[in-house]
């Protein structure tokens, strides 16, 4: 027994080892965003006067990510969602090809990606220099975690009869999309959408390289500011950032708790009335 | 007692409907069939058989292969698709709608013929009392147990007043006790309406409680239409006798005064035969009585106590033992001899089919 | 039904299978012609950043592995006040971009680092290694772990508990249980999360940006290559054989695990 209680011991000591080293620089990073000088440490006092730096320099910057991750979530709404029904519903050997080409890019590095988009399409000026040309490469890259986040809620039930069912009511192809199968995907919908918004907002990969100096986003200016400014604006720039993703982090953890049973094909309920 | 007298339930009939999946495999021979207006047909076969995908070419949800026709009330409906149907339909899963309450999924075929809200909610109720699940109505699809899931697919699928219901092995999903209960439901429920139905099941106890008449299938072929007596009495096939009930057969030949077998010899008056083998249901033979002439004598192989009665299984020196049953006193033990008594009513010669099915 | 794919297969040529094939020409384009593709291994300099990429990306994987298996399992297994938090913690930086995890690595190990300032205080030297191949290391650790405890988690969550009753019935100590039915039980899980461990860590861009031009490294020298050299043709050729590299070792993955396994960040 007590050798269990040691090998417990070590374990949870080994796991809060491990959790410290990912969210002490988080705090690190924080405090040196709200201290007066963080060289010198708290003793300098706690100040916003990095964030309103921030917020002033770079304001744009924001307002930019979060525009580009709205229309970036409504295109991968758009293209996702259909296709990841297609894909559970098809279910040929076709729709494998298919579902393994929409993977593609996030096997391949963004910088491929960025590289390759500059080369089919750089030299159309207007286009290169817009930020739909950033909105491309964030669609391309976040619209796999859209399809998959769909396809594994669509994978748990049973679709196919689901929609007999409705069809066998009278209810037609518009009817059964519109009234079976985007509800009972809400679920896979929302965590999608989530992850969506996420991972466009925080796209360094591709958008570093797609990116014109009028068309700067967050993580492009968190670039700048490592590598040119001084720490406590790297750093509140950074908190400004945090602010805006860990909210959809928490809520991304939220949905992925277990649900409650859905309907899952021959599956024996036991009579309990 | 739910639908208009008007309505005027419907006959269907299938002309030559064969169905070949992508794949390659034929899973439906070219079927012909009638099925008569109120009555309820049960499809009962083993897994593979093309029961089920019989009644999706009734439902709509399958096409049949070129050629095949699908008509209700004479009027072909094969180009049209499910929803264009109107038939009830009920599936062993019961694909009830996760994202509905129960009266939402209830309503929801009232709501696609767009009804006015007072009469969805007036049919809505209706269903819900008709199958005493009214206190349910505002549960998730989540809540129900399996016998309340059934009811409330049932419930949906009447709803609409189909032209006819058909029945996926609705029961097939529950615990043996519910099962039983349920049954007797849905046939009360099915004698009430008068609405023609097609039931598909595996379980011929099922389809014997159930049918109007039976189609006995196997290897996307009908082996045997007839009512649950025919069926059970007159099997048409070995398959037949032996998928439904249990079946004694004896080898031997047919002698001056019966069949003769290792054991004695049979009562047989159905008159010249050449068959070296006859089959009877254990419910036609039991032990004689005292100073009873025996027709086989045997020695009890296993005895079983059931409860209610006694199963024997009777060494008769053929390749299987005879099975038969006994009273619940019956004391006989294994290797007690015993005499036996074959009703002649029940002795089947079935050496005419051999070979098919 | 199939027309519903259109809108995506049609956004998907145009933006990512045309372009594709455009890069892949680029590369052919430049002073070395189609040999540009070969340079990775006939070019010393190219050679070495490859070695140094794939090198950084095993030791991440093989930390990441052991880091989560360890606490994954622990944290699945075992239920203690506390637990839900500790995993939310652990899964937080899930979707940080390198950038910022560059930054992080930066707090810890740069010239202002956490460790630098220990290990100052504590009377050693002042450790300072963000900037170079060990802080990437770190970075990709950083990045790797929280997802792949997830994934280990689930998959722990997935092993049959009786098949442990069995073994331990059959007399085997707890690490055998570990050794014989606990890991190759996560086997599948281990190989897919590895992949992307590695992948990830082979194509990743923002952390080595983040931490410094001076590691070479595959995705730094093709920035490079691209923006400083202007050498077009050979950045094109390089990340196309990076990208060719990255898919065909989840490609292998996947026929290995039998599951959909992808790369992220």
């Amino acid at each position: 027994m007590r050798s269990h209680k040691m090998l417990f011991g070590l374990q949870l000591g080994f796991t809060l080892a491990v959790c410290a080293f990912l969210i002490v620089p988080v705090v690190l990073s924080i405090l040196a965003g709200l201290t007066s000088n963080y060289f010198v440490g708290l003793e300098s006092g706690l100040t916003l006067r990095w964030v309103f730096e921030v917020w002033d320099g770079y304001r744009d910057t924001i307002f930019r990510s979060i525009g580009i991750s709205l229309a970036c979530l409504l295109v991968t709404l758009v293209l996702g969602v259909p296709t990841a029904y297609v894909l559970t519903r098809s279910g040929s050997r076709l729709s494998r090809v298919v579902e393994e080409l929409l993977m593609l890019p996030i096997a391949v590095p963004g910088l491929a990606t960025a590289l390759a988009l500059i080369s089919a399409y750089g030299g159309m000026g207007s286009f290169r220099t817009s930020w739909t040309f950033i909105l491309v490469g964030h669609v391309l890259f976040t619209l796999p975690f859209m399809v998959r986040s769909v396809l594994a809620v669509l994978a748990s039930i049973d679709l196919k009869t689901l929609e007999e069912g409705a069809a066998s009511l009278g209810a037609g192809f518009r009817q059964r999309f519109f009234d079976i199968v985007l509800p009972n995907c809400r679920n896979g919908i929302l965590a999608g959408s989530l992850m969506v918004v996420t991972l466009s907002i925080g796209e360094f990969n591709l958008t570093w390289l797609l990116h014109t100096p009028l068309t700067k986003t967050l993580p492009v200016g968190l670039a700048d500011a490592y590598a040119s400014l001084r720490l406590e604006i790297g750093s509140a720039y950074t908190l400004i950032f945090l602010l805006m993703i860990v909210p959809l982090l928490l809520a991304l953890q939220a949905i992925a708790r277990p649900r409650r049973k859905r309907f899952i094909r021959d599956d024996p309920v036991p009579e309990s009335t | 007692m739910t639908r208009p007298a008007s309505t005027k339930p419907l006959s269907i009939s299938l002309k030559s409907c064969a169905k070949t999946f992508a794949d390659g495999t034929r899973v439906l021979e070219p079927l012909d069939l009638d099925i008569h207006a109120g009555e309820t047909l049960v499809l009962l076969g083993p897994s593979g058989c093309g029961k089920t995908t019989t009644l999706r070419l009734i439902a709509g949800l399958e096409q049949p292969d070129a050629g095949g026709r699908v008509l209700f009330d004479g009027v072909d409906v094969t180009a049209q698709s499910i929803e264009l149907r109107n038939v009830g339909m009920v599936f062993q899963s019961y694909a009830l709608f996760p994202n509905m309450t129960v009266a939402g999924n209830v309503g929801y075929g009232l709501r696609i013929r767009k009804l006015p809200a007072a009469a969805q909610r007036a049919r809505v109720a209706e269903m819900l009392a008709m199958m005493r699940i009214e206190a349910l109505a505002d549960r998730s699809i989540d809540q129900l147990s399996g016998g309340q899931r059934q009811r409330v697919a049932l419930a949906r699928a009447l709803a609409v007043q189909p032209r006819a219901l058909l029945l996926d092995e609705p029961l097939t999903a529950l615990d043996a006790q519910l099962r039983d209960a349920l049954r007797v439901e849905i046939n009360q429920l099915l004698r009430e309406l008068g609405i023609t139905a097609i039931y598909v099941t595996h379980d011929q106890a099922e389809a014997m409680a159930l049918g109007d008449r039976i189609i006995v299938m196997s290897h996307g072929r009908v082996a045997q239409t007839g009512t649950p007596r025919e069926i059970y009495h007159q099997p048409a096939s070995h398959f037949v006798a032996g998928f439904i009930g249990t079946m004694n057969r004896l080898s031997g030949e047919m002698g001056a005064n019966g069949f003769v077998c290792a054991a004695g010899i049979v009562p047989w008056y159905g008159g010249h035969s050449a068959a070296d083998e006859i089959l009877f249901r254990p419910e036609d033979v039991r032990i004689a009585e005292e100073g009873e002439p025996a027709d086989l004598v045997g020695s009890v192989a296993a005895a079983f106590f059931l409860g209610d009665r006694t199963r024997l299984f009777v060494d008769v020196g053929d390749r299987q033992p005879l099975v038969m049953e006994s009273t619940a006193r019956c004391t006989r033990g294994v290797g007690e001899q015993v005499r036996l008594r074959v009703d002649p009513q029940g002795v089947l010669d079935l050496s005419s089919q051999r070979g098919s099915l | 039904m199939i027309y519903l794919l259109l809108p995506a297969a049609a956004f998907f040529g145009a933006f990512f299978l045309l372009p594709m094939c455009r890069l892949f020409l680029v590369g052919g384009s430049g002073t070395r012609g189609w040999s540009a593709y070969t340079a990775i291994l006939t070019d010393p300099v190219y050679f070495n950043a490859l070695l140094a990429t794939l090198g950084v990306a095993a030791a991440t994987t093989v930390a990441t592995l052991l880091i989560s298996a360890i606490a994954g399992v622990f944290l699945q297994r075992h239920r203690f006040p506390g637990n839900a938090l500790l995993v939310s913690m652990l899964t937080l930086p899930l979707a940080f971009p390198g950038v910022v995890i560059g930054f992080m690595v930066i707090m810890l190990a740069g010239r202002q680092g956490l460790i630098g300032a220990l290990t100052q205080a504590l009377g050693g030297d002042k450790w300072v290694f963000a900037y170079s191949l060990g802080g990437l290391f770190m970075g990709y650790v950083y990045f790797s772990v929280p997802r792949t405890i997830l994934t280990v988690m689930s998959a722990t969550e997935k092993l049959d508990h009786r098949l442990e009753e069995a073994a331990r019935s059959l007399g085997a100590s707890t690490w055998r249980v570990v050794l014989d039915v606990i890991l190759p039980g996560l086997k599948p899980a281990f190989i897919s999360a590895g992949a992307i461990c590695f992948a990830t860590a082979v194509g990743a861009f923002g952390t080595a940006f983040t931490l410094a031009a001076r590691i070479n490294v595959l995705p730094m020298v093709i920035y490079t290559e691209f923006t400083l050299s202007a050498n077009i043709a050979m950045a094109a050729a390089l990340s196309f054989v990076l990208g060719a590299v990255t898919w065909l070792v989840l490609a292998l993955a996947r026929t290995a695990a039998g599951s959909t396994v992808a790369a992220a960040g």
